[in-house]
């Protein structure tokens, strides 16, 4: 805060004329850095395309509606497959995710090297994509839904297992100190000190991530991984739009009611 | 006073669900969906037995990691998934603002909420990939379309967290800046910017982790990106090449997790 002296009295300003003139420098290089990859990326582009696309969404728009509500005896088996592939993918990696947090949190790792390799679990699933192990998992075990669970478990293991880790290093030391008063061994100050505690936060990841599953188990078709993306993404290949139109929306119908339940369970937990 | 109490003698955990009926309820609701969810679920096992072998060798195949024979390549997709996280995450949140402000309750009349609601819903329902497949329709193969998805799938991450801040703020200081006489415009500079900038910068970071990492599959459809380099190696049976981009992904991420930790750190 700074007040300046003018003619007509003090001015009040927010920032000092210095800490005014740094904000837009920052300012300066930040728009500077994202034109330039404006730039780049507009090279790469071609801009007739661009400008064209109103006429190719009016076009496409046109060509989704009304959508064709007869495939609907169609899809009922996909969505049940695709509720599946989210449902067990988290439940599995529920369980490969407990070990993992336990073994990465700072004040229940064994060592500091086993720390190490289950931070790397830990990112390696978080930052390759669904779609990515999917393809993989398609190239072994073949086409079909358990590629799908495995690849949607593969992921959410890192997602869980950090979550939990960090709920892990904030529980209540005194606690554990008190089980562990009674004589308990390491596995039931686990099970009766440690466990109790970070419950609660167990249940709020899982159907968190449950969630976040059903909306990625979505599109793992499109690979070949199983789910209502088969269809979507034969649909797309024929041109049937008024068949993708339906499934878009078949689509957002799961995800809204899967966040309802989501949102009306964690309500419950906490 | 002959009557000793009894204590018993031994202690059972309490039950996390304490109603025994919703409990029970729970449990054979769960055997029943498990029952079902397995019996439909229809695999080939032999062509999984077949796969399994055939597994090891694809395994083997990604190592050693082969990060020279594709570099060119491979750095051109780094860049440019870098450039269109970095387009994508500013303009997605150049445009959050706007919804945010709009669909925040306490800032916004009834039928602005609910467009603003309506438009945040929609974006976040579809996953990234889903609007690639429509934005390279529209726009064509290339990282624009990546660019393009990425930020709408932005908007509706990034206003609606905006919207929640600002629903949860201090309403004092509001009416505080209110009745110094601002106008909107000064009145949302003053006072409620400041309550969620903090909060904001770091969402803001953790968005362009989250748009790096989706950059890298909007190239599976078509929309550019080291996505589209990925591809090109699976298809080709270039393992070991794809093994070196995963890795480069998974390295970026990390320095990304790593700055944005520390970014949130300083800001608070």
């Amino acid at each position: 805060m700074a007040v300046i002296d003018s003619t007509d009295g003090p001015i009040w300003r927010r920032r000092t004329t210095g800490k005014q003139l740094a904000i837009w420098c920052g300012w300066l290089v930040g728009v500077a850095i994202v034109v330039y990859c404006f730039k780049l990326i507009s090279d790469k582009t071609i801009w007739m395309f661009v400008l064209d696309s109103g006429i190719q969404a009016a076009d496409m728009a046109s060509r989704m509606v009304p959508p064709k509500w007869s495939y609907m005896d169609n899809l009922w088996r996909p969505v049940w497959d695709t509720i599946n592939i989210a449902t067990t993918g988290t439940m599995i990696a529920l369980v490969l995710a407990v070990p993992v947090a336990f073994l990465a949190a700072s004040n229940t790792t064994p060592h500091k090297s086993v720390r190490a390799v289950a931070l790397f679990i830990i990112v390696s699933s978080r930052s390759i994509n669904s779609l990515i192990w999917a393809l993989m998992l398609v190239a072994i075990i073949g086409p079909g839904t358990l590629a799908g669970i495995i690849a949607i478990a593969l992921r959410s293991i890192g997602f869980c297992a950090k979550l939990l880790y960090e709920a892990i290093e904030e529980i209540d030391v005194k606690q554990v100190e008190a089980v562990e008063a009674t004589g308990a061994t390491g596995a039931q100050k686990l099970a009766y000190g440690i466990a109790p505690q970070i419950m609660p936060t167990f249940a709020g990841i899982s159907v968190f991530r449950w969630d976040i599953n059903i909306r990625e188990s979505t599109v793992l078709g499109l690979v070949g991984a199983g789910g209502i993306g088969l269809q979507l993404d034969a649909s797309i290949s024929t041109l049937a739009w008024t068949q993708v139109s339906l499934i878009l929306l078949v689509i957002l119908g799961t995800v809204i009611v899967s966040e309802w339940v989501s949102a009306k369970v964690r309500h419950a937990i906490i | 006073m002959s009557e000793q109490t009894q204590y018993p003698s031994t202690w059972k955990k309490p039950p996390f669900i304490q109603n025994r009926l919703l409990r029970w309820c729970l449990w054979f609701g769960l055997a029943i969906y498990l029952a079902l969810a397995f019996g439909t679920l229809d695999v080939n096992w032999q062509r999984v037995a077949e796969g399994i072998p055939r597994g090891t060798k694809f395994l083997s195949a990604f190592f050693p990691p082969d990060f020279f024979s594709r570099w060119d390549s491979i750095q051109d997709g780094i860049l440019e998934s870098i450039w269109m996280t970095v387009i994508a995450t500013v303009a997605g949140i150049a445009l959050s603002v706007p919804f945010g402000l709009g669909a925040a309750r306490n800032l916004a009349p009834r039928p602005v909420y609910l467009f603003c609601r309506g438009v945040i819903a929609v974006s976040r329902t579809f996953p990234e990939i889903i609007l690639a497949i429509f934005a390279v329709k529209l726009f064509g193969f290339g990282p624009f379309a990546g660019f393009i998805a990425l930020s709408i799938a932005t908007i509706g991450f990034y206003a609606k967290l905006l919207a929640e801040d600002i629903e949860a703020m201090d309403p004092g200081q509001g009416e505080a800046v209110r009745a110094t006489g601002a106008s909107w415009f000064q009145w949302v500079n003053y006072a409620i910017q400041p309550q969620v900038m903090p909060r904001m910068i770091g969402l803001a970071v953790y968005r362009l982790d989250i748009n790096f990492r989706e950059s890298a599959v909007v190239g599976i459809v078509g929309g550019g990106g080291i996505g589209a380099t990925l591809l090109t190696a699976f298809d080709r049976y270039e393992f070991d090449s794809a093994a070196a981009i995963l890795l480069i992904i998974i390295f970026i991420v990390m320095i990304l997790e790593y700055a944005s930790g520390y970014l949130r750190k300083w800001v608070q």
